[in-house]
């Protein structure tokens, strides 16, 4: 195992170890008072305090950085199962995934030799330069919240030149053109082969403009080098292969082609760091139940698996997981701030494949729902409260797919 | 027309797809076919020529880099100019708006020429207009209130050859007062929702335009029910 030196939290600066505790305490105090989890007052306390706190706080350690639209909690709850293989790693689990977060995480846990972290693709160029991870994890880029986060394209660019100053590893996905852009001028790159990608923002090349073209999982930029990479690790249905040609069964517990991307994404990045390919995939194919996502809930004589899609990609993805079964569909679509208030998006999303399934649709937005649910003619009714939606269901195996503040809400609400 | 069915041409969904403009096209597809008007839509991607025989063509929205690129791409491939010159209909949407005119100047002050195919330029205007719009008909050019969501910084001045599509209740439009622009068979506005879905008498309207017959009524109830909730949350009772 290698030898890593930890955090001390006597070797911190003073100011940074002050902030700390106080952070500390005003995150103890936050959940006592029922503020929330606590998980960013603590943080963003210390932060104040401390603007150099997150520096400070990964100095010592080795980082791994996820960053990406669809996946990253999954994936960073995945890669800090995997890096327990080489001791104690901490990691904001649960999506506080801004500097607050990130220091809120450290703070806790400051003799973890290891530290794995989900980054907002906004916040990314800050915190590589704060941590110098020893990995960075490229998952995807695609379209988010639309009238909230800043074009691909623009992200694409300040990704790119915050991985060009990374001196660990790049693990990126080559099936995402956009990640293939923003990773390429790295010093030392994996390649993963996911099998996902989300096409549609990515038809004219982010380097030249000129048209992408497809020929089966290859691409190329008609104007430019610009092009699919040979990968390293390819997912494969059910397995992975290595580097050494090595191929594994992946026999996850989490659902879907979706999951074993974040799977193998998560393995390449703990193999980087010396973990054994067997010993990652052991402890990452324990995962069941992320933040709440996936898990199954027992509701007046329902079984219902609860599901998160925030965006058009991650729609898509979710729409293929629950084609594995006929089961009905309770689909929940809120339209708030952190949701994004447009809802245009709902019209990418491939909801023709839920013809012929017994569909409600549920949340505060159900009636901008059923009007795309009726062109696409798939028969609905329309319960706007989500927990009234299942109860609505024959008993049984219900699916509930919720977009991101629906989701929250929902969850909390099934957990009292 | 080279086939017997009303062909929807969706304009560079890779490029200017940015707000669901997927939605229109097949708003008109399905408002057609569901009256028993064949009609399907035709892809037109980034790369490809832009065919000159479709009926009615939709142009949706996209972010500066994508437009820039989805104006070159028009004028190399001037299909859908060809087709408006001998009375195709076209939805220009956000981007299209701004891209159908005499020219647009961003915010860096550049001056992009457009394809001028209606009398309007356009501008960056000081700040982004987000949120529900609500606006009347522009010379009794279609029945009800306009909804939609705007995201947008561009502010568009209408020539004498263009009219607007409708007076600005709620929200910003063009420039605070009017709404959008019609000249001919081409209608521009800057509401996403998208744009049809949300107001099926203007979907209506583009296929009256293409079929020259005012099609049967279609009563959607979850359609009357989002325009009720989306006028109500924006303060106008429908
Ligand atoms: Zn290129």
């Amino acid at each position: 195992m290698p030898n890593t030196p930890g955090a001390d939290p006597a070797r911190l600066p003073l100011r940074t170890a002050a902030a700390v505790r106080l952070g500390n305490m005003s995150s103890k105090l936050s959940q006592k008072m029922g503020l929330g989890a606590g998980g960013m007052i603590g943080g963003r306390v210390a932060l104040r305090l401390d603007p150099q706190a997150l520096a400070h706080l990964t100095s010592g350690r080795q980082v791994a950085l996820v960053t990406g639209t669809n996946g990253k909690t999954t994936s960073t709850m995945m890669l800090s199962r995997a890096m327990s293989f080489l001791g104690e790693v901490a990691t904001n689990h649960g999506g506080a995934n801004m500097p607050d977060g990130h220091v809120t995480a450290l703070s806790k846990q400051p003799d973890a030799p290891y530290a794995v972290l989900e980054v907002d693709e906004g916040y990314f160029p800050e915190v590589v330069r704060a941590a110098s991870p020893a990995v960075a994890v490229l998952l995807n880029l695609s379209r988010d919240q639309l009238d909230r986060v800043g074009e691909v394209r623009t992200i694409e660019k300040s990704l790119r030149t915050a991985l060009t100053s990374v001196t660990g590893v790049v693990v990126a996905n080559c099936d995402d053109i956009m990640v293939t852009s923003a990773a390429r001028d790295s010093a030392k790159v994996v390649w993963v082969a996911t099998g996902t990608g989300w096409h549609n923002d990515a038809a004219s090349c982010p380097r030249c403009g000129d048209p992408i073209r497809w020929e089966g999982e290859h691409w190329h930029c008609t104007g430019c080098d610009l092009a699919r990479p040979r990968p390293d690790w390819v997912t494969g249905d059910g397995y992975l292969v290595a580097p050494n040609s090595q191929k594994v069964e992946l026999s996850l517990r989490l659902p879907g082609k979706f999951n074993q991307a974040n799977a193998v994404m998560a393995t390449a990045a703990a193999a980087a760091l010396g973990v054994p390919i067997e010993e990652a995939v052991q402890r990452l194919r324990a995962v069941s139940n992320v933040a709440g996502r996936y898990r199954t809930i027992q509701r007046s004589g329902h079984r219902a698996r609860l599901l998160l899609s925030k965006n058009p990609a991650g729609w898509s993805e979710t729409l293929t997981v629950v084609r594995e079964a006929d089961h009905p569909a309770v689909l929940v679509i809120n339209a708030q701030e952190a949701d994004g208030r447009d809802l245009s998006w709902l019209w990418d999303v491939p909801f023709e494949r839920l013809r012929g399934r017994q569909v409600i649709a549920s949340g505060e937005r159900a009636t901008d729902l059923a009007v795309r649910l009726t062109y696409a003619e798939v028969e609905h009714t329309i319960v706007p409260d989500p927990l009234l939606a299942i109860d609505a269901m024959p008993p049984g195996p219900v699916e509930v797919i919720a977009n991101y503040t629906a989701f929250r809400d929902l969850n909390a609400r099934a957990a009292q | 027309m080279s086939t017997n069915k009303v062909q929807i041409a969706l304009v560079l969904p890779d490029l200017l797809g940015t707000y669901g403009d997927f939605g229109n096209a097949v708003v008109l597809e399905k408002r057609m076919t569901w009256r028993g008007i064949p009609a399907e839509i035709v892809n037109i991607r980034f790369g490809e020529p832009v065919p000159n025989s479709c009926d009615i063509y939709v142009v949706g929205g996209g972010e500066d880099t994508a437009q820039t690129l989805a104006v070159r791409h028009l004028r190399d491939h001037p299909g859908m100019q060809h087709a408006a010159a001998r009375g195709a209909v076209i939805l220009g949407v956000c981007a299209g708006i701004q891209i159908f005119g005499e020219s647009f100047t961003r915010a860096d002050q550049v001056t992009h020429p457009g394809l001028g195919l209606i009398d309007s330029t356009s501008h960056a205007g000081g700040s982004r207009a987000i949120g529900e719009v609500i606006a009347t008909a522009a010379g009794g050019l279609f029945e009800g209130l306009l909804t939609g969501f705007e995201n947008h910084q561009g502010r568009t001045v209408l020539g004498p050859s263009a009219r607007p599509l409708a007076h600005v209740k709620v929200g910003t439009g063009n420039d605070g007062s009017v709404e959008g622009a019609v000249q001919g068979r081409i209608l521009c506005t800057y509401l996403h929702g998208p744009v049809l879905p949300r107001n099926p008498q203007i979907a209506d309207l583009l296929i009256e335009w293409a079929t020259g017959t005012k099609p049967a009524p279609l009563d959607l109830p979850a359609v009357t029910r989002l325009r009720t909730e989306r006028a109500k949350s924006a303060g106008v009772p429908l």
